[in-house]
């Protein structure tokens, strides 16, 4: 098999394809925030249960290909638990490092890098890039004090 | 892996006498690309098909031999481009039936001429409660004009539904069609589903209520013998660039009566006959809709395509794809989680396959398939509303032409049994 593919579908990313966290419904959503790329037909739903300043449990749907529910995924995985500015924080990292900047990624965010394969394939980089610009547009909205997003987040608005 | 090689259908035996694809595609100098260290597999000539040799080397000849403006040059070179632009517009009143050369516009492409017909003939005749009938497996070159339209008149938006084999279901086609219907706009053949729709059959229920016909032949025109005065439609537009000819060239046919009366689209040079700083006349048909320097190099160049086209034959195109349609549908059938859009019958329908595969999204079987040098499309299609119909968010399209043949099927079979063992499903 060709590397460039092998690079895109590491067995980290097929493993999260796979089984999906974050499947778990949220038992109060503080934060809703939906995305979709309209030009591939991808759709996700987010919904985030806020504690104390922190991410304490988030649900993430993703109707998509391998890359979106993987990415979507790894966001649940990795964001869960933590103070909302460090989750706004790491997604701006993994953002600008899906769009190709040399970014350097902490240690405990090590799987993330499984996700720069996509950037071997340019059109694919929006696939990974939606649950992470849904949870930016989830986070703006929690702090200017909407729970819900008016427009669903897109990677096509966000590039 | 190989499968079934030694068993394969008679029709795809008779497919090969009716046209040699292995001459046909040395007329395609980019079928000899590699693609990902791979021979191309071309499979998506319903986004836009290749350009044989003919073609390329007839743009090039024009901006050599023959490049000057058309139509109002006093000079050899410039008498030269314009009737080689006027032969490539007898060539397509031919081609689609005979109609006379001026009720054939050139435009940008079929989109073009749907908007140029929305604008002009949809804004001077569509009144408010007026009906407009479109079919739900439109594309959205042929939907999006008429939504518009229909929002700005308060015009009613009607649609003939589908059936779940992909037909249109004309059970309740009087409660659709009715006296109050000003328009219907349906696709001829569809992108997403391979559906050949009876367009004869409904524009005589349109004529009989008073309406006028659009039909898109965008997929039609290239893939079977078209007569539009056959089908009876009032206009037709189709575009260049999947019928073998450049990009940006298309055709808008119109009847002569409705052209006359309709006002010009775009403003400016060509499209007058004198102009005033308070008046203005019209050129006649088909110059009124043609403001502007076209395409002159691509519409020269169309000709070389049409040529091609009439030299395979297009009932014989026809065959070619009805056997080759049959031999991929039979092989995408064996593979199992496939699921195939659209009717299953050949016969009924063009080569333009869709599908879906039960545990893999369409994008990542277009990127699996890319990498063996096959390209097919994956995605909405322009027809978001048909998705949503088909409960689908995508689909994965193979689409065939007259340089496919069945061993452009077999590596396609072979490379998704291939990625269905690399995703593990």
């Amino acid at each position: 098999m060709s590397e460039p593919l092998d690079d895109m579908y590491r067995d980290i990313i097929m493993d999260h394809y796979r089984s999906p966290r974050g499947k778990q419904p949220v038992k109060s959503a503080d934060i809703r925030s939906d995305g979709s790329n309209p030009a591939c037909g991808d759709e996700l739903e987010m919904q985030v249960e806020m504690h104390d300043g922190t991410l304490k449990h988030i649900h993430v749907d993703c109707k998509g290909c391998a890359i979106s529910v993987a990415s979507g995924s790894m966001l649940a995985e990795i964001v869960e638990g933590r103070p909302l500015e460090e989750a706004r924080r790491i997604a701006e990292l993994v953002r600008r490092m899906l769009k190709g900047e040399d970014v350097e990624l902490p240690d405990d965010l090590g799987d993330l890098d499984a996700l720069k394969g996509v950037r071997q394939f340019p059109v694919r980089i929006k696939c990974a890039l939606l649950s992470w610009v849904t949870l930016i547009n989830g986070l703006e909205n929690y702090e200017r004090g909407k729970a819900d997003s008016d427009t669903p987040a897109t990677t096509e608005d966000r590039e | 892996m190989r499968t079934n090689t030694n068993n394969r259908p008679a029709t795809v035996q008779t497919a090969r006498s009716r046209l040699d694809t292995n001459r046909i595609k040395r007329d395609f100098p980019i079928l000899e690309e590699k693609i990902n260290g791979h021979r191309l597999v071309y499979l998506d000539s319903a986004a836009t098909s290749q350009k044989p040799r003919v073609v390329i080397n007839a743009i090039l000849d024009f901006y050599r031999r023959k490049n000057a403006n058309i139509h109002r040059g006093i000079h050899s070179l410039a008498e030269k481009a314009t009737a080689a632009y006027e032969h490539t517009r007898k060539r397509v009143a031919h081609f689609i039936g005979d109609v006379d050369p001026e009720e054939v516009i050139f435009t940008r492409g079929t989109t073009e001429g749907i908007n140029l017909l929305a604008y002009t003939w949809g804004e001077a005749n569509i009144r408010e409660g007026d009906e407009i009938v479109i079919t739900e497996m439109e594309h959205h070159a042929n939907l999006v004009p008429w939504v518009i339209l229909a929002q700005k008149k308060k015009a009613i938006l009607k649609r003939i539904p589908i059936t779940l084999c992909g037909h249109l279901d004309l059970s309740n086609i009087d409660d659709i069609i009715t006296p109050k219907t000003r328009l219907l706009a349906m696709m001829h053949m569809s992108n997403v589903l391979g559906t050949i729709n009876p367009v004869a059959e409904l524009t005589e229920s349109a004529h009989r209520q008073g309406a006028i016909v659009l039909a898109d032949g965008a997929q039609a025109v290239p893939h079977m013998a078209v007569d539009v005065k056959a089908l009876g439609v009032d206009f037709y537009a189709f575009s260049s660039h999947k019928m073998l000819g450049p990009t940006g060239v298309g055709v808008l046919y119109g009847k002569r009566a409705l052209l006359e009366a309709m006002l010009p689209f775009n403003m400016g040079g060509e499209m007058i006959r004198e102009v005033r700083f308070d008046r203005i006349t019209w050129n006649e048909i088909p110059h009124k809709f043609e403001a502007g320097t076209p395409d002159i190099a691509n519409v020269v160049a169309f000709e070389a395509a049409l040529t091609y086209l009439e030299e395979l034959g297009m009932d014989k195109i026809r065959e070619h794809e009805i056997a080759l349609t049959k031999y991929a549908i039979g092989r995408l059938s064996e593979i199992d989680g496939l699921e195939i859009q659209g009717p299953q019958e050949a016969e009924l329908r063009g080569g333009a396959i869709s599908f879906t595969d039960r545990d893999i999204h369409p994008h990542d079987i277009s990127t699996f398939l890319d990498t063996k040098g096959i390209a097919i499309r994956a995605g909405h299609h322009c027809a978001q509303p048909l998705m949503r119909i088909l409960g689908k968010i995508a689909t994965a399209r193979a689409s065939l032409y007259i340089y496919n043949d069945e061993a452009d099927i077999d590596a396609l079979i072979d490379a998704l049994i291939d990625m269905r063992r690399y995703f593990g499903v």
